[in-house]
């Protein structure tokens, strides 16, 4: 946020090399250093990101803390298995089936024809519109029932816990629609261009990159918009923002529905670079593990949910492999230090070097003036709640 | 009565928490460019009054009209938008945000998602954004996080979100409570300055500050309209002495 209204845009000097570090780190560091292996597990942790992003937007700043995010998550990663698997299943690659021509796990569970709510998945534009506006939609729906009620807070928390247990155990247990505990798996093509080579895994880390960014850079546009701002007021006061003349509903609802996009994207990004998706993705573990990448990177910087998404991934795959049954409890510490001892995570470790440096080098520049407490009350603007842990 | 002269005209107002009635059948009328105070003791009904009127708490029945519209069904920010602005007891700002921003944010446009998403930091904006700060004593703090403020301050700050919605009936609910004597000074004189050209309804303590601004004051008792008139009548009311002044 800025100090002077004059120089109030969306894009700051500070954002362009916070941006162009990132970049510099994906686009430039990671592909160079990594094998394909390790950089299309680069890419997976990635598409958690963009869910980490979204949690910025609605808990950071909205104050909605959801538990269920990775509901949204799954809507998009399946719309896309959807579109991936029926382009797998033509009736030649499926000729051995009783019933050639749908999917493998359907012919398995005694299915006949390709349910009609697959059928639009034949088409690539379909699936990406599928992609784009079924979670948001489904969002929409959640959201108008919980805040048009002015349900918030802990029992907004409770209720998309519920959903994301709900919507798992439905896609478990229609196992002929969905693939069950398995999920759908074994995705070769997209509009007949192999994704599963070294070659096809690079451009879709890429892409995954430029997805990625695009929805930073819409993300930064919203919260730099008077409505940020507003998110930030209705998180403080809510009762202050109705009597200031707003619908306070409607904007949770925008930021909600917002989020489930971008975590849609996020799922659509997973399925085409590991190549399949189940309901391990959806259900309450993800969605919490989701949290914590973001409390972790600092629930209040979209950028820093990125780090936080890198880093806590890395550190889960080193820990996994050498300690597998530590892992779990390694995490919850790591939430709980963080909550109690950096409640702004990573960024805010990093603002708060920052204006050490700042205010060590300011006072050794000018011993003549008097302090002025300008700089500290920027980046504290920057980083607007220090209450730990607080969804409300 | 006509009500085309009043600005608000509540009528038989009652609300009835689990069978309590806060507020029990009451009516009073404000004027055009009156200055109303209600006071009454302690659980009198004075704030659940306030939060009727801007739609905080749904009547159990009873009228409230504001000109011509029936506030009784309307939703919280359709009452701003009609014209009635509201000030907590206990300073309600945006903590986290600084205080241009606080006075933005109250600034009436771009109500709609899509207009807060579009809504741009014209010159409109912020000279009127000035204009409030400079009345409200707060030039100098446009760029300060207002959880730093004084508690004094704060109450300003509120009252200056009012005041740029522009509101043609303002409600304050004891604007000077916990101000120091210089604060209640600047306050009364800033509430003098602001009241010009509309109406005002105060829930105030401070006898002092309340002979200071009032033009009529209603006395509330347990919900009920006990007196209404000028102070030096409401003060000989034997009912009052009896249940408020006398104490």
């Amino acid at each position: 946020m800025t100090t002077s209204s004059s120089t109030h845009s969306f894009f700051q000097k500070k954002d362009v090399l916070h941006y162009g570090l990132l970049a510099l780190l994906l686009i430039v560091i990671l592909p160079l250093s990594m094998d394909i292996f390790r950089l299309n597990l680069v890419g997976k942790y990635l598409t958690y990101a963009f869910v980490a992003v979204s949690l910025v937007l609605c808990w950071g700043y909205g104050g909605i803390l959801s538990l269920g995010q990775g509901v949204f998550f799954g809507l998009g990663g399946y719309a896309m298995a959807m579109y991936l698997k029926i382009e797998a299943s033509s009736p030649e690659a499926t000729a051995i089936q009783s019933t050639p021509g749908i999917p493998d796990f359907m012919d398995w569970n005694q299915l006949t024809e390709l349910p009609w709510f697959w059928e639009p998945f034949h088409s690539l534009g379909f699936t990406v519109l599928a992609i784009l506006f079924v979670a948001p939609l489904f969002a929409y729906v959640i959201a108008v029932a919980m805040f048009k009620r002015r349900v918030g807070g802990v029992y907004f928390a409770i209720i998309t816990q519920a959903i994301a247990a709900i919507i798992t155990i439905l896609i478990i247990g229609q196992q002929g629609y969905t693939g069950g505990v398995n999920g759908i798996t074994d995705l070769r093509t997209l509009a007949g261009w192999d994704i599963r080579s070294d070659y096809a895994k690079y451009v879709l880390y890429f892409l995954c990159v430029g997805c990625l960014f695009a929805v930073l850079l819409l993300s930064q546009f919203v919260m730099k918009s008077k409505l940020g701002r507003l998110l930030v007021a209705i998180r403080d006061r809510e009762d202050r923002v109705r009597f200031s003349g707003y619908d306070v509903s409607n904007f949770k609802i925008f930021i909600f529905c917002f989020a489930a996009m971008l975590s849609a994207v996020g799922g659509a990004m997973f399925t085409l670079q590991v190549g399949f998706m189940s309901p391990t993705l959806v259900g309450i573990v993800p969605s919490i593990e989701m949290v914590i990448f973001c409390a972790v990177g600092g629930r209040l910087s979209l950028i820093g949910a990125v780090y936080g998404t890198l880093l806590v991934n890395a550190a889960k795959t080193t820990m996994s492999e050498a300690f597998p049954e530590l892992w779990l409890f390694a995490m919850g510490a790591l939430f709980i230090g963080v909550v109690l001892a950096f409640p702004n995570g990573l960024a805010g470790v990093y603002i708060t070097l920052k204006e050490k440096l700042f205010s060590t080098l300011s006072s050794s520049e000018s011993k003549t003036k008097p302090p002025v407490d300008k700089p500290a009350a920027e980046s504290k603007a920057a980083i607007p709640n220090a209450s730990p842990a607080n969804p409300s | 009565m006509p009500n085309k002269d009043f600005v608000l005209s509540v009528e038989g107002l009652t609300v009835s928490f689990d069978g309590f009635k806060a507020v029990d059948d009451l009516s009073f009328y404000v004027d055009e460019g009156e200055i109303r105070v209600i006071i009454g003791p302690n659980g009198a009904g004075k704030t659940t009054v306030l939060d009727l009127i801007c739609g905080r708490t749904k009547a159990t029945d009873g009228s409230i009209k504001f000109r011509d519209q029936e506030f009784t069904r309307m939703k919280e920010h359709e009452i701003v938008h009609a014209g009635v602005g509201r000030k907590f007891q206990t300073p309600s700002i945006y903590e986290d945000l600084t205080v241009f921003e606080n006075l933005e944010l109250s600034y009436p446009k771009g109500h709609g998602v899509f207009g807060a998403l579009m809504f741009k930091r014209d010159a409109a904006v912020i000279n009127s954004v000035h204009e409030i700060a400079e009345m409200i004593f707060l030039k100098d703090h446009l760029y300060q996080r207002a959880d730093l403020l004084s508690h004094g301050q704060k109450q300003w700050l509120e009252i200056g979100m009012l005041l740029i919605q522009d509101p043609a009936l303002l409600m304050l609910d004891e604007p000077v409570a916990g101000m120091s004597i210089a604060e209640r000074k600047l306050t009364a004189e800033l509430l003098n300055r602001i009241t010009q050209d509309r109406s005002v309804l105060v829930i105030e303590h401070d006898m002092q500050f309340v002979e200071d601004i009032a033009h009529r004051v209603t006395v509330l008792h347990q919900g009920k309209l006990l007196s209404e008139g000028s102070l030096e009548h409401v003060k000989n009311d034997p009912k009052v002495v009896e249940v408020y002044l006398g104490h």
